[in-house]
């Protein structure tokens, strides 16, 4: 029985972490969700659970977190505030330590139309700042948003997400700073493709101060072939693939796009552990679960530390 | 101003079915400014009710009236003289306006044809964009006089997600990133420690705390 974030463990004591995604069924299978986790077991530190990403309904990210804690490993509880309002939310929080998660991940969300229920409302009370902060103090002191005590404080790492790659370009160190300054403890970021992008960005976050105040892990998505990285150029906010790695993609032959793929995964992670202030890397393998191992254990980050 | 948009034709039609005589009310406020409610919308929405009834060999009769504001009681009296000749009123007023002429006629069945949709700004011919919600706490001060809360699809108070990209909005691609806006205007005057603080949750009561808000003054009543 975990009684600690592993996460937490594995960064405290200055190793690489290694973090990875994996989303819930459309469905209340789970099996899904137990038998993902037991590819991913032992070769990353912890894994994140996805919160209906792109506004599509799925098993809830709790209870998948409680199924993989159920098998041993430590879960990143991804939460949106898309969804919740600031009573829910907070209630999520309490009922998430109480399972014995001990990660959570705070997040506005995707709009909801784009997903399968566009004609929802979308909640967004509080923003991903905002729960950031709300988190940290029902932690630390101990007190939920109005100041009413807890009697038992949630215990959790608190983690937010940074997209080096969206505009206003020069806001976005701040918005990592403002994001540390409301709590956060660990940062994810959306998936790296444009190295120099990401490392003019480490370069004003460290400016700020920030690389020794947070751990960083680099976003880290495999592309299965040269038609899915033109389309997520092309479709998917906020998503920088330069050109030379389409090309690369597409220089590769139909069947071993996957495998160049598999490279240009492995290449980034041994670049983003030359950089300074990055602590780790998350990798977003979706719905591609099983090539997680393989990119773990080419990039040399295998086996794991026992922490 | 409040705009709003014609009901189609259809979903009219099927509310006035029933009815021969039909009182059909303007207002010359807000929707009359956002060509949807005024008197020449009265005029025009009543020729084609006139014209598909006499096509489908219905006898209807329609009066047309169109008042300064459907939601001030001294403009609502005009209809005291008339309105109980009419089978139905059929209000091309805001849902303010409607209701505020349902409550003065209690007796009176009135159905709207508009849609009301949002208090915006005319922003050239023809074309109406929204940036107030009304929310009864306005922060335009801090946020360099652009509402996140009206024009930020998710209506953040700290700064733009991450699908802002190339100044555009990842929802839709015809509106500007309203933090891009915010950010880049808050530059311009040098302010931008503004958004270096932690923006606290918002006070949502102001909006919808207690069912409908009012405004009451003591020094208006007399």
């Amino acid at each position: 029985m975990i009684t600690e974030s592993r996460l937490k463990k594995v960064l405290n004591s200055g190793k690489f972490a290694v973090t990875a995604e994996c989303g819930p069924p459309k469905g209340a299978d789970p099996e899904v969700v137990k038998s993902k986790g037991k590819i991913l077991k032992d070769h990353v530190d912890s894994i994140n659970v996805t919160d209906n990403q792109t506004g599509v309904v799925r098993l809830s990210s709790l209870a998948a977190c409680a199924l993989l804690k159920a098998e041993g490993l430590d879960p990143v509880l991804q939460m949106v505030t898309r969804d919740r309002n600031r009573i829910a939310l907070q209630s999520d929080v309490l009922g998430a330590s109480a399972l014995g998660i001990r990660n959570i991940l705070c997040l506005s969300g995707d709009h909801q139309s784009f997903g399968n229920q566009p004609q929802a409302k979308g909640v967004f009370d509080i923003d991903s700042i905002q729960f950031i902060q709300t988190v940290r103090k029902m932690r630390d002191a101990g007190e939920i948003i109005g100041g009413d005590k807890l009697t038992t404080p949630p215990q959790l790492f608190i983690g937010a997400v940074a997209n080096p790659f969206a505009d206003p370009f020069k806001y976005r160190a701040t918005r990592l700073a403002t994001k540390v300054d409301a709590g956060a403890e660990f940062i994810q970021t959306q998936c790296i493709y444009n190295l120099k992008r990401f490392k003019e960005w480490m370069g004003l976050v460290s400016d700020l101060g920030m690389a020794d105040k947070v751990y960083i892990l680099g976003g880290i998505t495999p592309l299965k072939s040269a038609k899915m990285a033109e389309y997520m150029a092309k479709n998917v906010a906020g998503m920088d693939i330069p050109e030379e790695v389409i090309n690369r993609m597409k220089a590769a032959p139909a069947k071993e796009q996957r495998q160049e793929g598999i490279k240009i995964a492995v290449e980034t992670v041994q670049a983003l552990k030359e950089i300074k202030g990055i602590h780790g890397v998350h990798i977003m393998a979706i719905e591609w679960e099983e090539v997680v191992p393989q990119i773990v254990e080419e990039s040399k980050l295998f086996p794991r530390p026992q922490v | 101003m409040i705009t709003a948009e014609r009901k189609p034709i259809k979903e009219i039609k099927e509310m006035l079915a029933p009815y021969k005589k039909i009182l059909v009310v303007g207002c010359g406020s807000c929707v009359a400014e956002c060509a949807a409610g005024g008197e020449k919308e009265v005029g025009l929405l009543s020729s084609a009710l006139r014209m598909d009834a006499k096509a489908s060999g219905k006898e209807i009769e329609i009066k047309e009236m169109t008042l300064d504001r459907q939601c001030v009681y001294e403009f609502i009296d005009q209809l005291t003289e008339v309105i109980d000749q009419y089978d139905i009123v059929l209000s091309l007023a805001c849902g303010a306006g409607v209701q505020a002429v349902a409550e003065v006629f209690p007796k009176v069945h009135i159905v709207p044809a508009l849609n009301t949709t949002f208090l915006g700004e005319t922003k050239e011919a023809g074309l109406w964009v929204e940036n107030c919600r009304g929310c009864g706490d306005c922060k335009l001060g801090v946020f360099a006089a652009v509402c996140p809360v009206t024009r930020c699809a998710k209506g953040l108070f700290n700064g733009p997600c991450g699908g802002s990209k190339t100044d555009r909005c990842e929802v839709d691609p015809d509106v500007p990133c309203a933090w891009q806006l915010i950010v880049s205007r808050l530059e311009d005057i040098g302010r931008l420690d503004l958004l270096r603080k932690v923006h606290p949750p918002a006070d949502w009561s102001k909006q919808q705390g207690k069912g409908p808000r009012k405004i009451k003054r003591e020094d208006q009543r007399t």
